[in-house]
């Protein structure tokens, strides 16, 4: 084994081309659309999060002997679900980093001593997963800091109790990863990991979602808040790395700081490093090698995909077959079809969160809130299908990346293939759309006008946004890109929710005076009436205009951008 | 079967191909070669439809390759230099695929499946990933994609990469045989005895220009040289490195 300087030297040998890697991709075009998103979230984010704490906060403080206690329950709760969620994803970052990176084969061949492979890696998968968390912490600490008065010191007590905080999950994530793929092939883990993530992602919304987090704005509740944490007095994780974290930053808050608490951290990531790393001496070479088998990959052929090609076959040969294999690729990739799974929970929540809205009905107001749900909805609908869109569609041409030259080299026109492209946005796209619109109409019980009309204008969304994925993901390709999660995110995907949202506008603004004269009916000395049918068929008029433009133009322009692939793409 | 006229390709300030004009026959393997970076795979990828020129022509068949795309490509089959594929398709789906591109479909594409998969050996793989195929039989089932639909053209960039002694025999065979029954194939490749005994005509590229063209027998005659075979040949014309410069890295 080297020693500890010349391990430290080959750590920063190996980390090296990462660093330059990030600095030289900061330029371009991709990563500024993602730094504008993360600029974009995190702007509405920490200020929600900081300024919903100082106030809930604030509140328990007031709760005379029992207020720090719960401010302490909450900061460990917090800490134990970002545990659970740095656990999940350091398992899935360190499949990558020390089983799936393309460099790996060039590391291992190279003379460079195991533990600074180990540890340059798993700095990797410490940076890579724990992030997020990071930023979401930070308006947190600051919420605490801001309501008990912490100062400099506090800030070195949150920064010794988080650097252990964060190794901890990531050294137990990668032993775990290790003993994974003593069982499964690396591919079958990831695909295990991705379901199970995302499956537990799903939950965790379906849960906080479950503990109606609305009353936390209704100060009435507050008391009721209070008893609910109050029955949490049990035991605060004293066996956890977020027990002991937030029992260091609270006790330095309320002065009463216990150094046993940092010991602890600071000794278990030591010793789980350790552990690490012995492990990895002792089993990485030979999972390794097992992680360089393939997929479970045999196809059965009774799957029933004959059914879908029986049923594509008006469509013609190249249509059918270019949808068939989008379609097949979609089902077959464990990181695209298992996003399936959070969508559907988010529908539920939605259609629940309609269900549970305190729209007292036969009073008159109930009329004015009833439509302006209604109207709000077509709204919430349209961003839901612009978001999915824009993680389903908008990917789809920089996929072709790097199969091109198949594409191109065939006498397939631009037409037939982002033909096919859009209906295979279109038809999951509306089809959920109109169920969602069809849910809530019915739970509103909007009047029938309204109703047709608000049918209209989401299936002309539906076409509408499609299209307009399809064109922004042909103008702003990232074929280069091998992860689709990630392409959403680049300038394109940011380009294509900016023109999503004006177009939701116009739809929006569209069903405007049908709406208005239906209000205006209900005021005292009016006869209250349904939409007459002429408001109903302008707004009619004018939705389908604005769709039909909003389809036409961004898709004439997608193909005829896409015509001229031969002379504007490096990567065919 | 092949018109090149006056083929130009820029990338930014960087001249690819430089006015590059050539005739290639129907039955006939014409081999393309050259140092790297002298614009063979951007030419292949200009016959094949797959990047637009900035000056000149292409045209298949005495179709052009901008003016009239689907016809040309309905003539073309093409195998890029790098085997990338749908990975998440199977052997068999990938060539079903590729045949509906060129809007073939039902019993005669199964049978024509079946057929190249056997003639590959690869069979017993019809119904796995392609992301578990090896290198070479990726090389072999994207070989088998550009031959699916009978092409009368057949566009080849580096043909023997990651194929094994047996595979390599058997496309060299097939592409004799092609070429033979009237298909025109255009190969690049830094195989030189490959190209010497597999090529009809050969044209060197040299800084995206053609140096030389020709049989191997005009190749010799414009690099002024006696040498037997094609290395030596192809050296001359595209200044190969000297001894002392290969002596100061070897002692460094």
């Amino acid at each position: 084994m080297s020693s500890a300087s010349g391990v430290a030297r080959e750590v920063g040998v190996l980390l090296r081309p990462k660093l330059l890697a990030v600095r030289r991709r900061r330029g371009s075009r991709g990563r500024l659309g993602r730094a504008l998103v993360l600029l974009a979230v995190g702007a509405a984010a920490w200020p929600f999060i900081y300024i919903t704490l100082v106030r809930l906060l604030t509140a328990l403080r007031g709760v005379e002997e029992i207020g720090p206690l719960l401010a302490a329950r909450l900061l460990g709760l917090a800490l134990l679900l970002f545990l659970g969620i740095l656990l999940l994803s350091n398992l899935i970052a360190s499949l990558s980093s020390f089983f799936l990176a393309r460099d790996l084969p060039a590391i291992r061949s190279s003379p460079v001593d195991w533990l600074s492979v180990y540890a340059a890696r798993l700095f990797e998968t410490v940076v890579s997963s724990s992030w997020m968390v990071v930023l979401i912490l930070i308006p947190m600490v600051a919420a605490y800091a801001r309501v008990y008065g912490g100062g400099p010191g506090f800030a070195a007590i949150v920064l010794a109790s988080v650097v252990p905080f964060l190794l901890i999950p990531a050294a137990v994530g990668s032993a775990l990863t290790l003993l994974l793929v003593q069982v499964f092939p690396a591919r079958r883990s990831r695909d295990i990991l991705a379901v199970t993530g995302v499956a537990a992602a799903a939950l965790l919304v379906l849960v906080l979602r479950a503990l109606r987090p609305e009353r936390l704005v209704n100060p009435e509740t507050y008391r009721n808040l209070v008893d609910f944490l109050a029955v949490l007095r049990g035991p605060a994780s004293p066996w956890l790395p977020s027990g002991w974290g937030a029992d260091a930053m609270m006790g330095s808050l309320l002065g009463s700081l216990d150094p046993f608490h940092l010991v602890l951290l600071w000794s278990t990531a030591a010793a789980t490093f350790v552990i690490g790393a012995a492990l990895h001496y002792r089993l990485y070479p030979r999972c390794f090698t097992k992680a360089q088998e393939g997929n479970e990959n045999l196809m059965r052929r009774h799957f029933g995909w004959r059914w879908l090609e029986a049923l594509l076959a008006p469509f013609g040969v190249q249509r059918r077959e270019l949808i068939l294999k989008d379609v097949r690729m979609f089902f077959r990739d464990t990181t695209q079809w298992s996003q399936l799974i959070i969508l559907a929970v988010l529908v539920v929540v939605y259609v629940y969160n309609m269900q549970v809205l305190p729209l007292a009905t036969g009073t008159g107001i109930s009329r004015y809130l009833v439509t302006l749900v209604v109207f709000l909805n077509l709204a919430l609908t349209g961003f839901v299908l612009a978001a999915i869109a824009a993680r389903f569609v908008f990917p789809m041409p920089s996929l072709e990346g790097r199969t091109l030259w198949l594409l191109l080299s065939a006498p397939v026109d631009a037409g037939t293939l982002l033909g096919a492209k859009f209906l295979i946005g279109l038809v999951p796209l509306t089809g959920m759309a109109l169920a969602l619109a069809l849910a809530t109409g019915w739970i509103l019980g909007v009047p029938a006008g309204l109703f047709g009309l608000n049918l209209l204008a989401i299936v002309g969304l539906g076409a509408a946004l499609t299209a307009q994925a399809l064109a922004w993901g042909v103008l702003y390709p990232q074929f280069e890109s091998e992860n689709a999660a990630q392409i959403p995110t680049s300038l394109g995907g940011m380009l294509f929710m900016l023109g999503a949202v004006v177009t939701l506008g116009f739809v929006t603004l569209a069903q405007v005076w049908p709406l208005r004269g239906f209000l205006l009916s209900g005021l005292p000395g009016r006869e209250a009436r349904p939409p007459l049918p002429e408001e109903l068929a302008f707004a009619a008029g004018l939705t389908l205009l604005v769709c039909v433009a909003g389809t036409v133009i961004p898709y004439r322009l997608a193909v005829r951008r896409w015509e001229d692939i031969g002379r504007w793409s490096t990567d065919a | 079967m092949i018109t090149l006229d006056g083929l130009t390709k820029h990338y930014g300030d960087f001249t690819a191909v430089d006015g590059i004009d050539l005739e290639v026959p129907p039955g006939l393997i014409f081999g393309l070669l050259g140092p790297n970076g002298a614009g063979k795979t951007t030419t292949l990828r200009m016959i094949a439809g797959i990047l637009e020129p900035d000056g000149g022509s292409v045209e298949i068949g005495g179709h052009d390759i901008v003016g009239d795309p689907r016809a040309a490509r309905s003539l073309l089959g093409f195998v890029p230099d790098r085997p990338f594929v749908y990975e998440k398709l199977t052997g068999a789906e990938l060539l079903r695929f590729t045949a509906g591109l060129y809007g073939l479909g039902g019993p005669e594409v199964e049978k024509r499946i079946d057929e190249l998969l056997e003639l590959w050996d690869l069979a017993p793989w019809r119904d796995q990933l392609i992301e578990s195929y090896s290198h070479g039989m990726r090389q072999k089932i994207i070989i088998s994609s550009a031959l699916i639909h009978h092409p009368k053209v057949l566009v080849v960039d580096e043909p023997m990469v990651g194929l094994d002694p047996r595979s390599a025999r058997l496309l060299k065979d097939l592409l004799r045989s092609y070429a033979d029954t009237g298909g025109t194939a255009m190969i690049s490749t830094h195989t030189l005895e490959l190209a010497e005994v597999l090529c009809d005509r050969l044209a060197v590229i040299d800084r995206g220009r053609i140096v030389a063209e020709g049989t191997l027998d005009d190749l010799r005659r414009t690099a002024a040289t006696d040498a037997v075979g094609l290395e030596e040949v192809f050296l001359r014309i595209t200044r190969g490195a000297t001894d002392d410069e290969i002596g100061r890295v070897v002692g460094a």
